[in-house]
């Protein structure tokens, strides 16, 4: 709450917001016709998704397994059930861990990537050449990105909470802190079907603010290849801060 | 031809350019020069519409640029080719698909026909067998023609060139430079190229307008030029030390 002051305060900070909130509006205004982008779109899904399976599935499994640790670790009193470690583990994953954490996994790997793009793309002028064709280089830069990452980002965040109820059982059995019954039983217990859609809600948000935020950093370097190093990084940092936020927001709307 | 009339352009109360007129014809190789910093670019760029000037028109064949409307804009840009400075080629597509790219986006061309044209434009510059590398694996001097051949694929009838032979070997600055003025002739083509590079200026200048801290100060062709009495001038031509020897030469 005291960054959202510090923001509202600071005269940089606003504009920079009011700079993104136009570059959104140059997104949809102008553009080309949709099938201009289909092939763009196909393979920025390609690069977007596929590229970031493996580190996706290490995370998501390694955090299901700590937290089905973890929460065994907590429950000492002898009065709750084990099967409690894994509805744990099952609403933790849900409604945080693989929504949120997979987000700032995306920032780092995918938000990167847009934002070092576009900016080598446009401190090579291969963005002023789009222009000189008559193209609205935003939309067609852009857009592509966004859109594969809005199809991907809820897929990944789907395995993602898939992988890390599956690292908990894992851990969990292998370690003997709960039975296989336990925690079948503790994923199937008292479930929101809600939750689910909270997840997948809160994926579309995120897919949007990483991919969005990203390529308007990208789009607006300046200079030479280190300004392209400040952009990305800066899209990190940014990504996920507005994710953070972001998060706050949704969980105090939506439950 | 390209006509421009007192085009002004400052960035945060900084004049760059101070009101620029000049007409370059068809057929020709038209020079922008002098020294860096002085504006070349910013006039290029506020002639293709990267940039907005702040004061005066920029007119196609009597067709006004500067102020016209989306479409016609559109229209115009479809017959605009340039080179960029680092030739501007986009690094995820081959050269194949560089050169194709303007055929895709403002053409309805079947595909067979989009292939023959860039293979034509490709063996115009003087490049056969590259169309499957990556722009990563050729060199300075094929770059800018891909450039060239992207720049001119689409019928162009403008092309403009900035600093067509940055970078380049002095061999390879001057097979560009041909070119350049080669495509000119046989097409037809308003070509503009910026240049700070005396050699090109005799070589290719057909019409040469000086410029110095954002103002037109000479214009003429290249037969004028050693014989110019603009201090500024003199100091551009004379820094080149090959030129003055020769010129030292000449009067001994
Ligand atoms: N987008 C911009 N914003 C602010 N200043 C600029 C911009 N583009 C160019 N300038 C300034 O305009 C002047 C002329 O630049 P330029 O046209 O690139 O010179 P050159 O003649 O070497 O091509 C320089 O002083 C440069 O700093
Ligand atoms: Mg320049």
């Amino acid at each position: 709450m005291l960054y959202l002051y510090a923001c509202w305060t600071n005269p940089d900070i606003m504009r920079g917001i009011g700079k993104y909130f136009i570059f959104l509006g140059n997104l949809f205004i102008k553009r080309e016709p949709l099938k201009t982008y289909m092939k763009q779109i196909l393979d920025e899904c390609i690069k977007v998704g596929i590229d970031s399976l493996v580190i996706v599935t290490i995370v998501s499994t390694f955090i299901g397994a700590v937290t089905c640790i973890q929460t065994a670790y907590n429950l000492v009193s002898p009065l709750i059930p084990r099967y409690v470690i894994s509805l744990v583990v099952r609403d933790m994953t849900l409604l945080e861990l693989a929504p949120t954490i997979t987000a700032i996994v995306f920032a780092g790997k995918v938000g990167s990537n847009i934002a070092s793009e576009l900016g080598t793309m446009k401190i090579s002028e291969q963005v002023d050449a789009l222009e000189v064709m008559g193209i609205n280089s935003v939309s067609f830069l852009g857009l592509p990105k966004i859109i594969a990452c809005l199809i991907m980002y809820p897929m990944l965040v789907i395995l993602a909470g898939f992988l890390a109820i599956l690292g908990g059982y894992l851990a969990g059995t292998i370690t003997g802190v709960v039975t296989p019954q336990d925690y079948i039983y503790g994923i199937r217990a008292d479930f929101l079907e809600f939750n689910v859609s909270f997840a997948l809600i809160k994926s579309f948000v995120f897919a949007f603010l990483v991919s969005s935020i990203s390529s308007f950093k990208g789009y607006y370097t300046k200079g030479g290849a280190l300004e392209v190093g400040q952009s990305s990084t800066s899209a990190v940092t940014n990504s996920c801060i507005a994710i953070l936020v972001a998060d706050y927001l949704l969980a105090e709307l939506l439950i | 031809m390209i006509e421009f009339n007192n085009v002004k352009k400052s960035f945060d109360g900084k004049a760059v350019l101070h009101g620029i007129d000049g007409a370059f014809e068809p057929g020709r190789t038209n020079l922008i020069i002098g020294t860096s910093g002085t504006g070349k670019s910013v006039l290029l760029k506020c002639m293709v519409g990267l940039l907005e000037p702040d004061e005066g028109t920029v007119l196609y064949d009597g067709r006004n640029f500067t102020h016209a409307t989306r479409n016609v804009r559109r229209n115009i840009r479809r017959d605009i080719g340039m080179l960029f400075q680092g030739a501007a080629l986009f690094d995820s597509q081959t050269v194949e698909q560089n050169v194709m790219f303007p055929l895709n986006i403002l053409t309805e061309m079947p595909k067979d026909e989009k292939l023959d044209r860039v293979n034509f434009v490709l063996k115009r510059v003087g490049l056969e067998n590259v169309n499957s590398k990556m722009p990563s694996e050729i060199s300075g001097g094929m770059k800018k023609r891909v450039g060239i051949a992207r720049a001119i694929v689409n019928n162009s009838r403008y092309l403009y060139c900035d600093e067509p032979n940055s970078g380049l070997d002095p061999m390879t600055a001057i097979l560009i430079d041909n070119l350049i003025k080669e495509i000119t002739e046989e097409f037809n083509i308003t070509t503009v190229v910026v240049t700070h590079d005396m050699n090109s200026v005799m070589e290719i200048g057909d019409y040469i307008i000086y410029m110095y801290r954002g103002r037109k100060l000479w214009e003429g062709d290249s037969t004028e030029i050693l014989g110019t009495s603009v201090p500024e001038l003199r100091a551009f031509i004379y820094s080149n030390k090959l030129i003055q020897a020769l010129k030292e030469g000449e009067n001994s």
